[in-house]
């Protein structure tokens, strides 16, 4: 039930983070509604202003949008969703690259662990 | 207007101790705000001041424009630190009690969480654990449509998988136009519902932010903040 928010990072980019993984993984499909405000904050355990922050990034974005009466739904643009799915793999990436390279690898090299690893069936 | 409660120049003494030096603050409407500060810093000075419990050596305190008496207790749902609920009354005598203290308030909302968090309304409150009495009176505090609840140390006796309802009842219940002041010293616990902070130190505020720029500003929890500023 915890969105598992840690404190020391402003609570409404990690809600727009958790609700943007729950938009990609599915476990909102495009078209659907989402909770209210209220419900949000109260299963996220954060403030209801907070998560009204964090909801009207999301529509700002366009990856959710709101229905004057019946509240807000995840966008049926299956291209907007894939472009964030990308951009948020493209950050993966970049951040592993970063890490092995503090690790001393090379790009190069990194590249050629991963195939070893993949050759090695893991 | 957007103000609920405002101090002016505000000072408490208690013979030659002063509780509350010369405070000037303005609490918004529809806001959950924690005031926090170490032992003896005049957090539940303040609460009494709110509530009328109290009344200041100098300056003034007002809520929705009124001095506090009978016309903000109306518009103030209070839980104290400590208890005024007689032992001998059970849980229904003291919803009914409530009833017929306060025009806002819900008996159905309080049978509700009463059942949620498993309390059996026919039971004395003597023979109910220190958290359960608790759990208690924050729902029957919790029940009434105030404009202001003021909760000196909701939790502090409640173990957590309850803390987690009652912040969520909290979160739940309480409406966008209301305003809710919590004193506690469990930071870390409630710190993800909070709009706002209030520091306060030897009777002096020492600062209100957003709880949201604070972070943002020192990329640090609540929680750590307060250890810095208060550090011993």
């Amino acid at each position: 039930m915890s969105w598992n928010l840690n404190s020391d990072r402003p609570i409404y980019s990690q809600i727009i983070e958790h609700i943007q993984m729950d938009i990609i993984s599915g476990v909102y499909e495009p078209g659907t509604k989402l909770p209210s405000v209220r419900e949000f904050a109260s299963t996220a355990s954060v403030n209801p202003n907070t998560m009204q922050k964090a909801l009207s990034e999301l529509e700002r974005t366009g990856l959710i949008y709101s229905q004057r009466t019946s509240g807000r739904f995840i966008t049926e643009d299956i291209t907007m969703i894939n472009d964030l799915k990308n951009s948020l793999a493209a950050e993966q990436i970049n951040e592993f690259f970063k890490h092995m390279e503090q690790l001393g690898f090379k790009k190069e090299e990194t590249i050629a662990l991963l195939e070893q690893r993949i050759k090695e069936g893991k | 207007m957007n103000t609920l409660v405002e101090c002016k120049d505000l000072t408490k003494m208690y013979g030659t101790k002063t509780a509350l030096d010369h405070i000037n603050l303005t609490l918004e409407k529809g806001r959950i705000i924690g005031l926090l500060g170490p032992n003896g810093s005049g957090k539940t000075t303040l609460i009494k001041i709110i509530n009328g419990l109290l009344t200041p050596n100098s300056g003034t305190l007002t809520v929705s424009g009124m001095t506090p008496g009978v016309g903000t207790k109306k518009i103030v749902s209070y839980l104290p630190e400590r208890t005024y609920l007689n032992e001998w009354m059970k849980v229904n005598d003291i919803i009914e009690f409530f009833k017929t203290f306060y025009e806002d308030f819900n008996p159905t909302k309080a049978y509700s969480m009463l059942g949620k968090l498993g309390i059996n309304p026919t039971d004395k409150l003597k023979t109910m654990s220190k958290g359960t009495k608790e759990k208690v009176q924050l729902i029957l505090v919790m029940s009434r449509k105030a404009d202001l609840y003021i909760l000196d140390e909701p939790i502090a006796g409640v173990d957590p998988a309850a803390r987690d309802y009652i912040l969520n009842t909290i979160i739940s219940n309480y409406d966008e136009e209301a305003t809710i002041l919590l004193s506690t010293h469990l930071i870390s616990d409630i710190e993800n519902i909070l709009d706002e902070v209030v520091f306060i130190q030897n009777g002096h505020i020492r600062l209100t932010s957003s709880v949201e720029d604070l972070r943002e500003k020192q990329g640090k929890s609540i929680d750590s903040i307060f250890r810095e500023v208060f550090k011993c």
